[in-house]
């Protein structure tokens, strides 16, 4: 089974569609609430609607307990946008992760992004037992197998409709070892991954690095590459993830960017400074944008902008991705 | 080897608290080694909870005693009549240890007086490092010697995951990434091409998710 990626569709979600038809694709995330509140689902979604094409729906983000991505997916499907449900290995096991997927397919879901999941050492539960019975890659191939071979993961058939979903998968392009980055996103494809959405990108050129290499291997022609970006929000987040996000790269000229935002503005006027970081941070993550659309083999941008959903509207417009495509029906 | 740690006094004392005559039992063979539970440190233990009872105005009956191993019965049943002779054991044995003890006296309440943590070896003096989590299934010819089952913090087969940066795991940055040290490791062996193949979803039923594991050796059976 190979990742290759034909033009034919396999699964006809509107994110496949597009991809296929060679529409540069933009792609959000949306974080489901800590609570059972369904309004949040609401707010957040109409600030994502008609501005990307498809939204990503987190699985309990560093292993925070929130509402669960089926069930997000579910409402974002009633409220006419595409879902990409994460599924991560952190806290079900095989068994668990099929169920969903069942579920997830016959309540409409099309996309799937596969994920190993954040360790629960960073979340709000650090005392759970973590699952981790597959990982990333043999999740993907469980998926795909049971979407191309109408097999269980344990070789039985499935009877019946199988749950047939567009596989993504994440790959994280500034993480060690550098040079083997692109041979794992070679095992991704080899499982059968059919997208990749990376981890943010402050730093193009090493991202171009990385692109051209996955390049050399062959691998852009059988996978979509979605170009993670997001924007920051102020001079201590810039800093934040400079020096505390695990697998995180952020040029110091973006700090400094951050940092002169506010130059002229006194320490006292905390809301003109607060908007002029998000100006900024919009502006920054609009450029990365234009830029990371230049690299061969970028089929689109996935903006990450959890908890901050309403500036993505602003993004996708300073990016020059407005409007986005409709597909005939 | 298997690494223990010793549980803090206060809470033995709590667990031995209404027994008169307690006999703190050492282990001779991991515990030893690793300067838990072994012959030493059972004699330390006895003496700081014979002063903690003494301060309290309790008996101060604590004896000691070391064993060359409590897993296994030829060790066990020479020292009956020193058992019968107390209320209560506590065990510096790791759990294994614990539970021979408590298996062979039925009557006799076996207190654990050490944390058993795991599977691992000293590195270097002072520094006990988990080395293997017992599935069952080794894989070390795979990957370069290296246990991604024991030290990767996810267990992944195929690693390093996101999270990886200068060596180092996410979960803690004091801790090697075990994906980074097995892929420097095939490096140096030459065999980087193991690490391009998918690694099958690994099967857990040889390891604790199984049950409870034993083995049966009919050549070993009297
Ligand atoms: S950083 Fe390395 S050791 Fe830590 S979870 Fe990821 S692959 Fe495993």
């Amino acid at each position: 089974m190979s990742g290759d990626n034909g033009k034919e569709l396999v699964v006809g979600s509107k994110l496949e569609r597009l991809l296929k038809a060679g529409h540069f694709v933009v792609t959000g995330e949306l974080g489901p609430p800590q609570s059972a509140d369904r309004s949040v689902i609401e707010k957040k979604a109409s600030y994502l609607r008609d501005v990307v094409d498809a939204v990503n729906i987190t699985d309990n983000q560093t292993a925070v307990v929130r509402m669960c991505s089926m069930a997000v997916a579910k409402m974002l499907i009633d409220l006419g946008i595409e879902p990409i449900m994460q599924m991560t290995c952190r806290d079900r096991n095989r068994i668990a992760i099929q169920s969903d997927l069942l579920g997830a397919y016959a309540l409409g879901v099309r996309n799937l992004l596969c994920l190993t999941g954040d360790h629960q050492s960073f979340g709000n539960h650090p005392q759970a037992k973590n699952v981790h019975d597959l990982d990333s890659i043999t999740l993907i191939q469980m998926v795909r197998q049971m979407r191309d071979a109408k097999k269980f993961q344990c070789g039985e058939e499935i009877k019946g409709q199988e749950p047939r979903f567009f596989i993504g998968g994440a790959a994280n392009p500034f993480a060690d070892p550098f040079e083997f980055r692109p041979y794992r996103l070679g095992k991704k494809v080899k499982a059968g991954v059919e997208f990749i959405q990376t981890q943010l990108i402050f730093n193009v050129p090493k991202f171009r690095e990385f692109m051209k290499r996955c390049g050399d291997l062959g691998l852009l022609d059988k996978v979509y590459i979605l170009a993670g970006v997001g924007p920051i929000k102020s001079l201590a987040a810039a800093r934040y993830m400079a020096t505390s996000v695990p697998g995180m790269d952020v040029p110091q000229e973006y700090i400094d960017r951050m940092a002169n935002a506010v130059k002229s503005i006194p320490q006292e006027d905390k809301k003109a400074r607060r908007e002029a970081w998000e100006r900024e941070g919009i502006k920054i993550c609009a450029e990365i944008i234009q830029q990371v659309r230049e690299i061969p083999g970028v089929a689109g941008v996935h903006i990450m902008s959890i908890e901050w959903e309403s500036a993505v509207p602003e993004i996708v417009q300073q990016a020059g991705l407005l409007p986005r495509p409709k597909l005939d029906a | 080897m298997i690494i223990a740690q010793r549980k803090p006094l206060e809470e033995i004392k709590e667990m031995v608290a209404s027994y008169e005559k307690v006999l703190v039992l050492g282990c001779g063979t991991c515990v030893a080694v690793c300067f838990a539970g072994g012959e030493k440190e059972a004699k330390l233990l006895a003496s700081e909870l014979r002063m903690a009872r003494q301060m309290e105005g309790k008996s101060t009956q604590i004896i000691e005693h070391t064993i060359q191993r409590q897993c296994e019965w030829e060790f066990i049943d020479p020292i009956k009549e020193l058992v019968a002779s107390v209320d209560a054991v506590v065990s510096t044995a790791c759990g294994i240890g614990v539970q021979g003890m408590a298996e062979r006296f039925e009557d006799k309440p076996i207190f654990p007086g050490v944390n058993t943590t795991f599977l691992g070896m000293p590195v270097q003096p002072g520094e006990f490092v988990e080395r293997c989590q017992a599935c069952g299934d080794c894989i070390l010819d795979l990957t370069g010697g290296i246990c991604p089952v024991a030290r990767c913090a996810k267990s992944l087969m195929n690693g390093p995951c996101g999270g990886s940066q200068n060596g180092k795991c996410e979960v803690n940055p004091e801790t090697p990434c075990a994906w980074q040290l097995i892929y420097d490791r095939l490096s140096k062996l030459g065999q980087l091409e193991r690490l391009l193949d998918v690694m099958p979803a690994k099967n857990w039923s040889t390891s604790r998710d199984g049950g409870l594991r034993k083995i049966i050796r009919e050549d070993l059976k009297l």
